[in-house]
């Protein structure tokens, strides 16, 4: 299964439909990681209101993914994580998910621009028509 | 659909059996009317000790009963493999010890989601044990 990456101008969105294996939630890294490169992107909003099981290797795929974007540059918001998995993590271990995180993909959006415009960054980050 | 099976034995052997191992899981859970967090707690808890069978082994089986009764119901699962064991089970089973690497939060995780847990390991032989249980 190939997750889809949507583009909105410089930001990236990429919504998980379904549970991933290992093998997809690595895929998902290295695709993801690989397109914020190409074009550079501001910031990318990650919809996970479709998992219902986010266990210690998806926390830790979550986790790397979202340093990964930072340290090339771009800004990032996890969204949508269910409450039955927000209890289960932190009884699992406190701080398993270390990103920011928003109810739904379309606060995720907003924080994603606050954050792009906050950090002086003068470059538009969606709905542009350049 | 079929009268619900009461015991299912999955084997194990490649990552997506981690996936249909923690769906069949949740599947017991749900049918025999855990609430969702209880549902979600044992679909992870299955995750992560499947996980560790493919990650440190290889191979392996996980068993899922349900048993309903006067006391209320049930679900135990056994998580089982013929690896190498684990050599320290107390060190196995701090928060953020791993081997490999991960966050180490699999077992020590694992064992806060349940009602129940029970590891034994020798060479040869790991087994897993752990149940959620629910009054009438
Ligand atoms: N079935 C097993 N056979 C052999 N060794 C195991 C087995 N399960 C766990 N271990 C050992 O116990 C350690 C702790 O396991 P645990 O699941 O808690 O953490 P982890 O797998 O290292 O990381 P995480 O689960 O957080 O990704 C592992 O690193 C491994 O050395
Ligand atoms: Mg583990």
């Amino acid at each position: 299964m190939k997750i889809p990456i949507l583009r909105l101008g410089r930001l990236l969105l990429v919504s998980i439909q379904e549970d991933l294996t290992d093998n997809e939630a690595m895929q998902f890294q290295s695709d993801l990681v690989n397109k914020v490169a190409e074009i550079e992107a501001l910031g990318v909003a990650v919809d996970i209101t479709a998992l219902d099981v986010v266990d210690s290797y998806m926390a830790r795929v979550i986790n790397d993914t979202a340093s990964m974007v930072r340290l090339l540059g771009a800004e990032v918001v996890i969204c949508g994580v269910q409450p039955f998995v927000a209890m289960t993590l932190i009884e699992m271990g406190r701080d398993l998910i270390g990103a920011d995180c928003t109810f739904n993909l379309d606060q995720g959006l907003e924080q994603l621009k606050t954050r792009i415009a906050s950090r002086g960054d003068i470059r538009f980050a969606g709905d542009e028509d350049e | 659909m079929n009268e619900p099976a009461s015991i299912e034995r999955l084997p194990i052997r490649t990552h997506n059996d981690i996936v249909t191992a923690r769906h069949a899981a949740r599947e017991h859970s749900a049918r025999l009317g855990f609430g969702r967090a209880y549902q979600t707690r044992l679909a992870t808890a299955v995750s992560e000790l499947t996980r560790n069978v493919i990650q440190y082994v290889g191979e392996g089986s996980c068993l899922i009963e349900d048993q309903v009764d006067a006391q209320g119901c049930s679900i135990r699962v056994t998580v089982e493999d013929h690896g190498p064991g684990i050599p320290d089970l107390a060190l196995a089973m701090a928060d953020g010890f791993s081997t490999s690497g991960g966050l180490g939060a699999g077992l020590p995780g694992t064992r806060r989601l349940v009602d129940q847990f029970q590891i034994s390991s020798e060479p040869g032989l790991t087994r897993i044990v752990i149940s959620i249980h629910k009054a009438p």
